[in-house]
């Protein structure tokens, strides 16, 4: 097994709407994947089919050697954006962040203290163990974000997918993120992450890849930034930058299309 | 004390009490899942569908309990079916069925030449009618239930949080939504009898929200709201002997109350926690 996630031709619909059309790429153990890319581009459709959550319609899709729905228990971790759930759901940081450890004990064990130390060992890489006992409503937006990457850190996971986890952080906590994303993945951990932010690409990232139902570029983030495609990106990134936040907080169309009456 | 004492003298109270704690401590539980997911609807819908269970087994004279029953897990199942191919809410999901399935039971009883009169009995329910086989029935899936609950907490809690994230992970979201939809029915079967059909839905709900309303954690939510099931149980049924009233509506009032009263308690503490000035260090924050 040479890489992490393998991708060729991958295809994926919703109903009549293909969100990716022909998608190729491998990620390697131990690299960064970056992906950008206008609103409604995949991106958040990419990593929850990685993730196993929604099927291929078409081409082929390896995740850690097999298809994502038989990967085995506990391996992928999955931050997701954190408009995601309910904040107002009665758990602390703490709660939230043992959850990461559920996926790997069976009903009959207890949380342990190992699952405590690697609760603790996330909380402090986070930097959140000071408000272990906060009830997660109480916390802000760049501290859910964190709450989230905590989680999936005490999974110990074996790949990591990330969406969008810079969105409403500060500065500080940007770096410290992306320290402790390039410290995982200097320890052999593939990461795949959506982004929004291109100023920070060259730091997080080994390779880019410019998304939009297509790959339109994949390469190393410097040869990507001198390519015609980034700017076009750019470009059409602040076109559209204002509207999504004010309008379009989700990718309304790549998420799954839900009836409500 | 004698006095206070003499409602449980007589036998057919003491069997109510049981059924009463057993019913009211279940729903509660549950309840916790149940408002957590805001399924508030789940409880009064598969409820109307057993409906056309208990005709059904009227109609052939089988036991009540066993058409209930196998009429409401089949509903539960069909309403997570329906939501997760239909992609449409479980709200909306809930209302299908259900109608389409107390439709049922009430087109069935219509047809029968002679009006089955004890049917009413499981619309509003009559606790002080429970028989030691009642018993034995309730107690039985009650303690069923308490050990799926036991096996399956942590999925479920994971799942009801944030149910794509523990796919991820490998914890099948659409499994739980299955097993809890099941644990539902199975419940309000339980509660048929002694609060009816009608009524078993506050149960589901009312206990669980004012738990919600008085703690920040999902256990002490549990706890608290399998707590004040108990409290309204039994709390209710006394309190009817005396009012001279129907047992189960006493006991969904006792229940009501008691959310008003944890939502007065609430409210107090937020006024009291914004009178005291709260300075919290920047560097914790941080």
């Amino acid at each position: 097994m040479t890489s992490a996630v393998h991708a060729r031709d991958l295809v994926v619909r919703y109903d009549d709407f293909v969100a990716l059309d022909g998608v190729s790429f491998d990620v390697g153990f131990g690299e960064a994947l970056g992906v950008v890319g206008p609103n409604g581009s995949g991106k958040s459709t990419l990593l929850k089919a990685i993730a196993g959550l929604i099927p291929r319609s078409g081409g082929e899709l390896l995740v850690l050697g097999v298809e994502p729905r038989h990967v085995t228990g506990g391996s992928i971790a999955y931050v997701p954006q954190v408009e995601s759930v309910d904040w107002s759901f009665p758990a602390t940081v703490w709660d939230v962040v043992a959850m990461g450890r559920f996926p790997r004990l069976p009903f009959w064990t207890l949380f342990g203290a190992q699952d405590r130390a690697a609760v603790e060992h996330a909380l402090d890489v986070v930097k959140m163990r000071g408000l272990s006992r906060r009830p997660i409503a109480e916390l802000s937006g760049g501290q859910q974000q964190r709450v989230f990457v905590a989680r999936a850190l005490a999974q110990e996971p074996k790949l990591l997918l990330l969406d969008e986890p810079t969105t409403g952080v500060d500065a500080a906590t940007e770096k410290a993120l992306c320290d402790v994303v390039r410290e995982l993945v200097h320890g052999g951990l593939p990461v795949i992450m959506a982004t929004h932010d291109l100023e920070s690409v060259s730091r997080w990232f080994d390779r880019l890849m410019v998304l939009d139902r297509q790959v339109l570029a994949i390469g190393e983030p410097r040869e990507v930034a001198e390519s015609g495609v980034y700017a076009s990106i750019r470009e059409s990134l602040h076109t559209h930058g204002h509207m999504r936040v004010d309008h379009e907080p989700h990718e309304s169309h790549t998420t799954h299309p839900e009836i409500r009456l | 004390m004698t006095l206070l004492l003499a409602p449980f003298h007589y036998p057919f109270m003491q069997r109510a009490c049981i059924a009463a704690l057993a019913v009211g401590m279940l729903c509660s539980a549950m309840g916790t899942y149940v408002v957590l997911r805001r399924l508030a609807f789940i409880g009064d819908g598969i409820a109307h569908a057993s409906f056309a269970g208990i005709v059904i087994a009227y109609m052939r004279g089988a036991n009540y309990y066993l058409g209930a029953a196998i009429v409401a897990v089949l509903t539960a199942l069909g309403i997570g079916f329906v939501h997760r191919r239909g992609r449409i809410s479980m709200d909306t999901s809930i209302g299908v069925l259900f109608t389409g399935a107390f439709a049922l039971g009430v087109f069935l009883m219509s047809r029968q030449s002679n009006y089955a009169v004890d049917l009413q009995s499981f619309l509003f329910g009559d606790i002080l009618a429970v028989q030691t086989n009642d018993l034995i029935i309730i107690v039985g899936l009650a303690l069923f239930v308490v050990v799926a609950l036991a096996v399956l907490y942590r999925g479920l809690l994971y799942t009801t949080f944030d149910p794509v994230v523990a796919e991820a992970g490998g914890i099948s979201s659409g499994a739980y939504e299955y097993a809890l939809l099941v644990l539902v029915a199975l419940t309000v079967i339980i509660g048929l009898q002694s609060v009816g059909i009608v009524l078993v839905a506050a149960l589901l709900v009312t206990p669980a929200a004012a738990a919600y309303q008085l703690t920040k954690r999902f256990a002490p939510m549990f706890a608290l709201s399998t707590l004040f099931g108990a409290i309204s149980s039994l709390g209710g049924l006394y309190l009817s002997y005396y009012a001279r009233g129907s047992s189960g509506a006493t006991i969904v009032l006792f229940t009501t109350v008691l959310f008003f009263v944890a939502l007065a308690i609430k409210s107090v503490r937020q006024s009291a926690a914004r009178r005291t000035i709260h300075v919290s260090p920047p560097a914790l924050s941080k």
